[in-house]
């Protein structure tokens, strides 16, 4: 049998809002998540709170929890004195939608603004090769949940609302980090767009998205600072720039579409997965075929079957023939050119 | 029923929340701590930098870290082991006149001070999820803070000190007549050399150069492993910068009191 204790949680919406005070109950082992639900179940149904797989890997439920960014799920309340008041509020950086929701589209924006992953242009899906360690760094920052707590975090943005335009924050950089020592992406324009797009040039390297992250990835001294450096080497560094102009390293760089043997599968004998042709030429997107005239049924009481009509058409049925499945490349020329590159 | 959260254009505001911080731990005592700490080696190493005498041990062959290499003429005799190249300095140019600057730049500008001294000293931001005092930031895009993207340099010139130091370290290992022999001091300068190389190796700046910068470490696996090495030290790097500290003002302290005969070398040999 639990006891209760206290609890003070930011209750309101984007016009205005209060901390108001709770007793809950809590028992052995709970999270503040589990205190949150019990308070929904009890005295606040309508308290909003985002949440999905308590369980740390959904990155939901981010949340500042005694004015620490953390993931509510995975805050333990036996980390808290027993009779201490545990003040729980919504992550400041983003706009509030209601209660410990937030709007984290900013989040989002700034990852449409990154360029994707780009390989080698004369390499195919099934052709990827690389090497376990030229890819151990990058693969750090995919254990990243996107639960942005480092963006919160961050005074950059957190501290200076005018700074969002310009930041694109430490969730961002390992991104770019992590594109940037990928063995097959052929992008050179990383690390300038890191600077002039990003806004690398804003950390200031206190380590507080380091201190928040729950996945424990060395989100500064293995991204943030390489990166610096990588900027330097580019920007500022005028021996390295001369080296580079010298030694037309410029020019070895530029051209992507070279892999080396010892990365890459062999040039000749392209490794493919069996039935599946990677490099057929874009068929005509396929479109549901309905007859002209025809209208699909919107409900079910006047359909001819249950369930919705498929989009892919009613004569699509899966899995597809393999013949008839295709790559096409996002920087294919018979494409609309709208490419990363 | 309209979803509020998919609702376009609706211009939302941050939850308004008017405290500073919501943090209940003594946030303030880590950035107090190494701002003391900070403040106490910039204040001592200034004074020590100017006083220009009880630098050097003439038997024992120790030299301060903060005087060396001296390259004066105002230098003590025995104490410039590299030459005299520089004439006579007026009281306001300290003797460390060349290495001084080089491993202050090299602090001022590590990825590590610069943690620390944002956080105690210009309070940006004082601790995590505590609002900053500043109007206005613009972080390291503009100068001076700018500047900081020079570590690099200031790295490899301290590279060059810590070879000289090391010489120095060598030189401690003599004994009145010359020959082999070993005191406290030289165990001091032993051991505070060996925080710097530690310090200097565990840079980012030297991450970076000795192999972060390349792309497929298959292609360079002796590069590889020395990032390898580099970055297991580099996880210490915060450890050997604050240890390294005190071990300079140890050293420098230790050759002063013995330079001016406030206590006597301890010898174990010669």
């Amino acid at each position: 049998m639990g006891r209760k204790r206290r609890f003070r949680v930011w209750r309101g919406d984007s016009a205005g809002g209060s901390i108001n005070d709770y007793q809950v109950e809590v028992n052995d082992g709970e999270v503040v998540l589990d205190v949150i639900h019990r308070l929904q179940a009890t005295q606040a149904p309508d308290l909003a709170c985002r949440w999905n797989c308590k369980a740390g890997k959904c990155g939901s439920c981010s949340m500042e929890i005694n004015g620490m960014p953390r993931l509510s799920c995975m805050t333990r309340m036996s980390t808290f004195e027993e009779n201490a008041t545990v003040t729980i509020t919504p992550l400041r950086t983003f706009p509030v939608i209601r209660d410990l929701v937030t709007d984290v589209s900013f989040n989002y924006q700034k990852a449409r603004e990154m360029p994707a992953f780009t390989p080698p242009d004369d390499l195919y899906p099934g052709e990827y090769r690389m090497q376990q360690i030229d890819v151990e760094r990058s693969q750090e920052f995919r254990k990243c949940i996107e639960c942005f707590l480092c963006q919160n975090t961050c005074h950059v943005i957190r501290d200076h609302e005018e700074n969002k335009r310009a930041f694109a924050g430490p969730r961002l950089f390992i991104r770019a980090a992590e594109l940037d020592m990928h063995p097959l992406d052929a992008r050179r324009d990383r690390k300038e767009a890191a600077q002039a797009e990003q806004g690398l040039g804003y950390c200031n390297i206190t380590k507080c998205c380091t201190e928040v992250c729950p996945e424990h990835i060395k989100i500064t001294d293995n991204a943030i600072i390489p990166m610096k450096e990588r900027v330097v080497d580019r920007r500022y560094d005028p021996v390295v720039r001369l080296g580079h102009r010298i030694f037309r390293r410029d020019q070895l760089t530029a051209a992507p579409s070279r892999p080396e043997p010892a990365v890459h599968a062999p040039r000749e004998a392209p490794h493919v997965p069996q039935g599946v042709t990677w490099h057929t030429p874009p068929a005509a997107t396929a479109i549901a075929s309905i007859l002209p005239g025809e209208r699909l049924s919107a409900t079910e009481f006047t359909f001819d079957r249950s369930g919705a009509a498929s989009p892919f058409g009613d004569d699509v049925s899966f899995p597809l023939p393999v013949e008839q499945l295709r790559y096409q490349r996002p920087s294919d020329p018979s494409t609309d050119g709208s490419g990363p590159e | 029923m309209s979803i509020t959260a998919m609702r376009p254009g609706a211009a939302r505001q941050r939850a308004a929340i008017a405290a500073r911080t919501l943090r209940a731990d003594r946030w303030w005592l880590g950035p107090l701590m190494i701002g003391i700490v900070l403040a106490v080696f910039v204040g001592y190493s200034t004074i020590r930098i100017f006083m220009a005498k009880w630098y050097w041990v003439d038997g024992s062959h120790y030299l301060t870290p903060l005087y060396s290499p001296c390259l004066s003429e105002s230098c003590v005799p025995g104490s410039a082991h590299l030459g005299t190249p520089l004439p006579k300095l007026p009281f306001f140019l300290p003797l460390g006149i060349i290495a001084f600057p080089v491993v202050a730049g090299f602090r001022v500008t590590c990825y590590y001070y610069r943690k620390a001294y944002y956080r105690s000293f210009w309070a940006s931001p004082p601790a995590c999820a505590v609002a900053e005092p500043h109007k206005r930031y613009s972080g390291e895009t503009r100068l001076p803070l700018g500047l900081n993207n020079s570590h690099r340099y200031f790295f490899y010139f301290a590279a060059l000190v810590l070879l000289i130091n090391t010489y120095d370290a060598t030189q401690a290992l003599r004994g009145p007549d010359g020959d082999f022999g070993i005191g406290l001091g030289s165990v001091i300068i032993w051991v505070n050399l060996a925080m710097l190389a530690g310090y200097t190796a565990s840079c980012h700046a030297c991450r970076h150069v000795l192999g972060g910068r390349l792309k497929h470490f298959s292609r360079h696996p002796l590069r590889y492993r020395m990032w390898t090495f580099v970055s297991k030290l580099n996880t210490r790097h915060a450890t050997f910068a604050m240890v390294s500290l005190f071990t300079v003002i140890f050293t420098d302290f230790y050759i002063m009191a013995v330079s001016a005969g406030w206590f006597s070398d301890l010898r174990f040999y010669n």
